[in-house]
């Protein structure tokens, strides 16, 4: 089955600068259970974003209108806590191809790239210097190339390269999906099974 | 060179490897539950695809579910609908569930060690974090998100790399009234809740050597919260004795063959870890945790950190999470007024767990101020504790003994935490609105959360056993 395609983006960003964002903020664990993937957007940052009689709360950054964008940019050790797929499916429901942190935290990390959302590790410098550029002006974009691994500040040029596991980003680029992948060596696992 | 046990482990489960490529591990033991299940069934339903082999996955109903009156049909109405697809989904394709009423129901991480499915030298795997528990065993276990849950149905397998390796060691003598969830909390707290990020850790040395499984469990159900992949402890006589004669573990000449391969599962003398880190026994006080992620922790008797002592740049994370807490800097939690505590979760429900708190509070009883909940693990624990009468001096204490499930580590059935309220649980996690919308929760150990219940207020349980010792 073919998943979602991420080649190159250039858009505005939202900077959320909290670091240690866990699952648990992105999608509490109350709206878990839906039995599809659809939907989860609605609920993103809940308790973030709205009070306790849902009303958004206006100094929440995804209230204020000044911001938009397909980039999330959030501080270090995004997507801690719960294995929760559902953080993923929140982040991009809602609307966002990316997030871009100095650090994410594992299962975070699969979990998206397994959505066609994509992980953007950058250094501590860099992440400032991307809040520097919206705090500047908040249409301030960025451009993110999966092909050639760079992400860039579009009105000051500075850029920085990015890792990727090279089999996610094959997969990214061209939409392929790990079970087709690993049926394709279905021979090899029933070996296994036999030989131990 | 030598080895270490995780990659002795990880090396046996080996499918293909590839350049480039992750390798394909072989998964031994695939948990599900509920939650994060039902949308890789409809995965496997679009692809037309069946369970590859469910003979090796294992069910139970955990996350949703009552705590109390478990015989009735489940009040909430989401909650009775993700429980009963799970039932659904594994009549439909011939996996063995553990549900509501079954005598092994419970959290998925205390029913796989109890039954004897978890095993030292296996590969398990379970779309929840907390996976890394069965790693006590000497065993490699994670936690997966469901696009996983579906490839390991559909397959298995899983695509997966290759973590670093870390090894932590403890040793020394602990002192009264600490115990392994205090050892977690230190080292996450000392290493902070990103330390382990991007590792598998391998616990070691002689403090961990003594600890009992259930104790052994504790750490490494906490690994995640250092962001590692999984944790994991070498098999020794301790864990070979907590399996034998489980209900799924190998018996007679399949058990002796068993015992012979677990034998070699340590890391050698020369193995190389990519990263040691070493602490000292004598230097853990009973923990607490005072922040919104567990690696915010101290001892009972330090004082919350200033501001002014972090990184400019950390500083605005810092002052949301005491704000949250309600909490201000320098602050002591020693002597602070309660409302709640938890006992229970995948991290302190098992039976051992629960007769150190009954012993703890025999004769005791909670202070008015308090609400107490005590929720066991499994079917099997809450049988073992009535069987022991534990659940005679829990009510007599006022700590009502409730039936199985996840509860309020994470507040998806009715065991919420109310807003503003204060919490010591046993749980792992005390993320914002963990416990339920705006609770705040203090972590700590079974016999801490016991000794604040008495007293009604944050305790450090040393001083209650000098007191004892004394009389």
């Amino acid at each position: 089955m073919a998943t979602k395609i991420f080649k190159h983006i250039q858009t505005p960003v939202v900077p959320l600068a909290i670091e240690n964002i866990d699952t648990d903020q992105i999608i509490p664990a109350r709206f878990l259970k839906a039995t599809t993937r659809e939907g989860f957007g609605n609920n993103l940052f809940r308790d973030w974003r709205f009070d306790e009689n849902d009303h958004p709360k206006p100094d929440f950054v995804l209230n204020n209108p000044t911001y938009s964008g397909k980039v999330l940019v959030a501080g270090k050790n995004f997507g801690c806590g719960s294995s929760r797929e559902h953080a993923a499916w929140a982040i991009a429901d809602y609307g966002f191809d990316a997030v871009v942190s100095s650090f994410f935290a594992d299962i975070f990390k699969g979990n998206a790239l397994n959505n066609g959302l994509l992980p953007v590790q950058v250094s501590d410098d860099f992440l400032q210097k991307i809040f520097d550029a919206v705090a500047a002006d908040h249409t301030a974009e960025v451009e993110i190339d999966l092909e050639n691994q760079y992400i860039k500040i579009s009105a000051t040029g500075e850029q920085e390269t990015f890792e990727v596991n090279p089999y996610k980003k094959a997969c990214m680029i061209n939409g392929y999906d790990d079970i087709d992948y690993i049926l394709s060596q279905k021979n090899k696992i029933e070996e296994f099974e036999d030989v131990r | 060179m030598g080895q270490t046990l995780f990659d002795k482990i990880w090396d046996a489960h080996v499918v293909s490897s590839a350049e480039g490529f992750p390798d394909i591990l072989y998964i031994d033991t695939h948990f599900i539950h509920e939650v994060t299940s039902p949308q890789a069934f409809d995965g496997l339903r679009k692809r037309g695809l069946p369970v590859f082999r469910p003979q090796q996955t294992v069910a139970t109903a955990d996350h949703n579910v009552p705590t109390w009156d478990q015989h009735l049909p489940i009040k909430e109405e989401l909650s009775r609908y993700q429980v009963d697809m799970l039932t659904k989904n594994c009549k439909e394709f011939g996996i063995e569930l553990y549900g509501l009423g079954h005598p092994y129901q419970g959290i998925v991480h205390v029913i796989g060690p109890e039954l004897g499915i978890t095993r030292p030298g296996g590969t398990y795997v379970c779309g929840d974090s907390h996976t890394s528990t069965h790693g006590a065993f000497g065993a490699i276990a994670f936690g997966i998100g469901t696009s996983q849950v579906e490839q390991v149905l559909a397959t298995q397998c899983l695509l997966q790399s290759r973590p670093k390796r870390m090894k932590i060691e403890v040793n020394g003598k602990l002192q009264k009234g600490v115990g392994a969830k205090d050892i977690i909390l230190y080292i996450i707290a000392q290493i902070s809740a990103a330390g382990g990020t991007g590792y598998a850790v391998e616990y070691a040395g002689d403090t961990i050597r003594s600890l009992s499984m259930e104790g052994r469990m504790t750490i490494c159900n906490m690994s995640i919260e250092m962001g590692a992949r999984c944790g994991l402890i070498a098999p020794d006589e301790t864990t070979i004795n907590y399996v034998k004669g489980r209900e799924f573990a190998p018996k007679g000449e399949e058990w002796d063959k068993a015992v012979a391969y677990w034998q070699t599962l340590y890391s050698d003398a020369d193995a190389e870890f990519d990263s040691v880190l070493s602490f000292r026994a004598e230097d853990i006080e009973p923990m607490i945790t005072y922040g919104t992620n567990p690696g915010m922790g101290i001892g009972v008797t330090q004082h919350v950190p200033e501001t002014a002592s972090f990184d400019v740049k950390e500083q605005v994370s810092y002052k949301k999470a005491l704000d949250y807490m309600g909490l201000h800097d320098d602050e002591q939690l020693l002597g602070k007024p309660i409302d709640y505590v938890f006992i229970g979760s995948c991290t302190n429900s098992r039976i051992e767990d629960l007769r150190q708190v009954a012993e703890f509070v025999k004769g005791k009883h909670k202070a008015d101020n308090v609400t107490v909940w005590v929720v066991p693990g499994s079917k099997q624990v809450q049988e073992q504790a009535i069987r022991e009468g534990l659940d005679k001096i829990f009510n007599e204490a006022g700590f009502p003994l409730r039936e199985p499930g996840c509860s309020a580590c994470l507040g998806m059935n009715e065991d919420k935490i109310p807003a503003g309220k204060y919490c010591v649980s046993t749980s792992n996690r005390n993320f914002e609105g963990r416990q339920g919308p705006n609770s705040r929760t203090f972590l700590a150990s079974p016999l801490t959360a016991a000794a604040s219940a008495i007293t009604g207020r944050v305790t450090d349980i040393r001083e209650f056993l000098k007191e004892e010792e004394l009389v």
